[in-house]
């Protein structure tokens, strides 16, 4: 199975002390230490576990710039076959349709069985892999925490609000956005990456996939960013100053209120 | 002609006895020959092991561990048995091949032991043969009816071993009534036949065996004698060549796996002896992940182990429900050999451990404290083994996600809990104590002659940020001229070397050698034993460091510190040995010298103390381990501080105060127990201005209070 699996990089919030900028349009992104988006790492993940049992090849792609190499390597390092890099100055600014339409316009170059979205990125909107999906007109699951190969079709298990799941039959080719928790991504050392160095990632841009200008950057970019703040935090937490047995009940009561206990 | 003649002169079904024995012998010796030379092949198969350094030092090993059986009495019954029957064995020795010789050649005497000597070699040893034979029936009685608890096998772990073990046992003791019937027999037969009668020794069983046959008639005597010959040599070649297939091969390889071990505490073997760490990019596969990925030296671990489950007895891990037993951790390893390389047929190899003989969970346990180690009577090697198996782990990318944040971090900001660089030395700017004490960074417009290395836990932790306060105050009290990194200090990478991700530890190790050189401190001095054991043992190149308790404590000898009286008369104080200041480092009585110096600071030990000393829970990247564990380590220690009488839990380590704190909430203990630092204890403690009257005590802890 040729899977893809679309990749982002992002300031990792663990690692990070994310401040509003100067200017109140963005993050202050001095001193940013970043990774691959969390969710991204387990669609790799998927698809690795994926083609060990079936077979095939895992190609990753990522639309950005050179500084985003540093997350196709780490996927590289942890077995996928080849890495893809999208980058064109008239990319810059895209909105997430002008990202799906870039991507569209890559798939379109390759053929691939399967491509694979993390669910949401950290900083993003959750909405690249749908749309990449109606671009290509090919069906689309999303919150996906289970794939099995089964033929030509997939059965994926999706995440019911409340806790449930439903497993779907999908037909291949198709887009799925991976939920954290469908697996346990390996770890990348250093050594890892090290052992890929020098593996070469190509880069494409906008001669080599044919997309339109009009269509990607922030030209074309229909949703703006107006304002980035950090909320006002609410009131702290309630402590509880009974004794243990009654601490135990309110929390009992208090959990009970709000449906957690059934 | 019926008479009691040398074995080789008689003769049994009408073969000769020379050539019968002669047989044996052969057959015996080449036996073992085959077996042994089978035994070989995995350690010959296994990676390399430089061991053949340092001779002299090797031989004091062999002389204080081997010969003076130097662990052996830290369990005293078990101990002293094994002592008796060690000693026994070795004064036996040259009774066994004289025996077996006289097989082969009638009259034959051991080189020396001819005439006086002789005969008091004899008397020797037939009270040697009598205590093994009862130590035999003692061991066999405890195994059987007093069954100690960690002789027990849990289900998990497979079946119990005590059959082996009595069969063992008893085949000794068979060896030991055959050889002193042999005696008894001769001697009797000699005295009824009028010619020059053995002594034997008062008491001893070949001279109660004597009084018992004396009666018989010549002729059952010589059948007994020449039985009890034959029982002899057949046990003492079944013995021989049935050894290597259990706990007893370490009758053979105690010797080697002694004079071959671990010479330096503290340290980890590198990922290959035979790659320089600059060619490690070259090493197809890191670690341990197949058998024979083992050194030679832990193969030979593996078959010296005796099944004493005395590691397990001391193992934190084990106590506390985690799924680790050192003990297993051989055993299953020696199984495995015996099962993959089979004396009899060809050696099928190659599986991977982890899934196969060893759970992940496993692995990840142990906090590398190093209480199996200093336990282990046969010196067997657990730590070096157990970072092998991880880096193996790490190199699959087979690690709990639990640990992958944390490494990560490390990578990208050089601690653990992913945390700006540039708030390193945040903990040095609280309000309070930057009225009072002033902290440099060596960041190239300062300069001293000290550096405090802090750590990443110090530095980021906000409870332990308190340490670094206090070191930093002592220092200063001291009129040390020291200063720190900062930004450009990065964690120690302790844990992460020994967490099996050698090559960010080397990451880190350079970086920290890069700045520490560049600060052009001449001295380091740590408050963190795990940064002290990295910046001694795993770092190369680096000015020399110390453990701020050894600061103080040669200031307190000096008697150039002092410290007020402890106030409250109820505190109880109990110091906790840490395993990276302690077992590791052996820095035991310079903690308690400086708590002693606190004048009314009543101290108890607890009984697991100093190279007993029961670990806390793991430091660096064991807090982020999730384990599988009915209880945390930690518990029990705060529960061992209480059964000593203690209030106060002293430690010197910001790891052992992370879990100990832990534990006394979770023990339920809070108000009842409290935990304080070296540092901080002697931080409240400094008389930090001479007084000029010091009429009583009271005044002077209020001058310096």
């Amino acid at each position: 199975m040729e899977i893809l699996v679309c990749v982002r990089r992002v300031p990792d919030t663990s690692e990070n002390e994310i401040e509003v900028n100067a200017a109140g349009n963005d993050i202050e992104r001095n001193e940013l230490v970043y990774s691959v988006n969390e969710a991204d790492n387990y669609a790799v993940e998927e698809a690795l576990q994926i083609r060990d049992r079936v077979g095939g090849n895992v190609t990753v792609v990522t639309v950005g710039g050179e500084d985003d190499e540093e997350v196709l390597r780490r996927e590289l390092a942890m077995g996928a076959n080849q890495a893809v890099l999208v980058s064109d100055e008239d990319f810059n600014g895209s909105d997430g349709r002008g990202i799906a339409t870039i991507l569209k316009d890559f798939v379109k170059k390759g053929r691939y069985d399967l491509i694979l979205t993390g669910v949401q990125a950290d900083d993003g909107a959750a909405q690249v892999g749908g749309m990449l999906a109606a671009m290509l007109d090919y069906p689309f699951a999303s919150l996906v925490n289970s794939i099995t190969v089964d033929g030509g079709k997939l059965k994926v298990g999706r995440e019911i609000e409340g806790g449930n799941r439903e497993i779907n039959e999908i037909d291949l080719p198709c887009v799925l956005s991976i939920q954290t928790g469908i697996n346990e991504p390996r770890y990348v050392g250093m050594r890892g990456i090290r052992q890929v160095a020098s593996v070469p990632i190509p880069t494409l841009g906008v001669s080599n996939l044919g997309v339109e200008k009009d269509s990607v950057g922030e030209a074309a970019a229909k949703v703006r960013r107006v304002d980035y703040f950090v909320p006002a935090l609410s009131k702290g937490a309630d402590m509880l100053h009974g004794s243990r047995e009654e601490n135990a009940h309110t929390v009992f009561e208090l959990v009970a209120a709000r449906g957690g206990l059934k | 002609m019926v008479g009691i003649y040398s074995p080789s002169l008689s003769s049994e079904w009408l073969v000769p006895g020379r050539n019968l024995f002669l047989t044996i012998h052969v057959l015996g010796i080449a036996c073992f020959a085959y077996i042994v030379a089978k035994r070989l092949v995995p350690l010959v198969r296994a990676e390399s092991d430089p061991r053949f350094d340092r001779p002299l030092t090797r031989l004091g090993k062999v002389f204080k561990f081997w010969l003076g059986q130097w662990k052996h009495p830290r369990y005293r019954f078990a101990g002293a048995l094994h002592i008796l029957i060690f000693t026994g064995f070795l004064l036996l020795a040259t009774r066994a091949f004289s025996v077996l010789i006289v097989g082969v050649s009638s009259g034959f005497v051991m080189p020396g032991l001819s005439g006086e000597s002789g005969r008091v070699y004899d008397l020797i040893t037939d009270y040697a043969a009598t205590i093994v034979f009862l130590c035999m029936v003692v061991a066999a009685f405890r195994r059987l009816v007093f069954k100690p608890a960690r002789y027990a096998v849990p289900a998990k772990y497979g079946k119990s071993r005590t059959g082996d073990a009595v069969f063992l046992l008893g085949l000794i003791a068979v060896l030991m009534v055959a050889d002193s019937l042999f005696a008894a027999s001769s001697a009797a037969g000699h005295a009824r036949q009028d010619q020059p009668v053995e002594a034997l020794a008062i008491l001893s069983l070949p001279w109660m065996l004597k009084i018992a046959i004396g009666s018989m008639p010549l002729a059952t005597l010589w059948v007994l004698n020449i039985t009890a010959y034959l029982v002899h040599e057949v046990t003492f070649y079944f013995l021989l060549c049935y050894r290597p297939f259990g706990i007893q091969f370490h009758v053979e390889t105690s010797l080697f796996s002694i004079y071959f071990s671990k010479l330096e505490r503290g340290t980890l073997k590198p990922v290959r002896w035979d790659v320089p760490d600059e060619h490690l990019d070259q090493v197809k596969s890191f670690g341990v992940k197949t058998f024979e990925d083992f050194t030679w030296k832990h193969i030979l671990d593996f078959y010296s182990c005796a099944d004493c489950g005395r590691c397990a007895d001391n193992c934190p891990a084990n106590a506390v429900g985690r799924p680790l037993a050192p003990r297993f951790l051989t055993i299953k390893a020696r199984d495995y050999g015996f099962h993959h390389y089979p004396v009899l047929g060809k050696a099928n190899n190659g599986k991977p451990l982890i899934g196969g003989i060893y759970s992940e969970d496993e692995i990840w346990s142990c906090t590398t404290c190093g209480a199996c180690e200093e336990e282990c009577p046969l010196l067997v090697e657990y730590i070096d083994k157990i970072v092998d198996l991880r880096r193996g782990m790490i190199d699959d990318g087979n690690v709990p996600q639990s640990l992958q944040k944390p490494l990560k971090a490390l990578e990208n900001r050089g601690n653990p809990y992913g945390k700006m660089e540039k708030k390193k030395a945040d903990w040095a700017k609280a309000e309070e104590f930057r009225q009072t004490s002033k902290v440099k960074t060596l960041d190239g417009n300062n300069s001293a002659g000290t550096l405090y290395f802090v750590d990443s836990i110090t530095s980021y932790d906000d409870r332990m940020q308190s340490i670094g306060r206090s070191t930093s105050r002592i220092l200063g009290h001291l009129g040390e001229d020291f200063g720190i990194l900062g930004a450009a200090e990065k964690d120690s990478g302790h844990e992460v070397r020994r967490f099996g991700e050698e090559m960010l530890f080397m990451a880190l190790r350079d970086h920290n050698t890069n700045a520490i050189k560049a600060s052009g401190v001449k001295r380091i001095v740590t408050s963190d034993p795990h940064a002290y054991n990295a910046l001694k043992h795993d770092y190369k190149d680096v000015p020399p460091v110390e453990h701020i308790s050894q600061v103080i404590a040669r200031k307190v000898r000096a008697g150039s510190i002092q410290f007020s009286r402890v106030e409250n008369e109820d505190k109880v104080y109990a110091y906790h040995d840490p395993c990276y200041l302690g077992r590791h480092n052996q820095i035991y009585d310079e903690p308690r010298a400086v708590l002693d110096a606190i004048p009314g600071l009543k101290r108890v030990e607890m009984k697991r103390s100093r190279d007993r000393s029961f670990c806390c829970g793991g430091g660096g990247l064991m807090l982020f381990y999730e384990p599988k564990e009915e209880q945390r380590m930690g518990v029990l220690r705060v529960r061992m501080a209480a059964e000593a009488g203690a209030n106060v839990i002293v430690t010197a380590c910001p790891f052992c105060m992370v879990n100990i704190e832990d534990a006394i909430k979770v023990a339920g203990l809070e108000g009842k127990m409290s935990a304080i630092d070296l540092t901080e204890l002697v931080d409240q403690h400094l008389i930090r201005e001479v007084c000029t009257e010091k009429t009583d005590e009271l005044e002077t802890a209020t001058c310096g209070g």
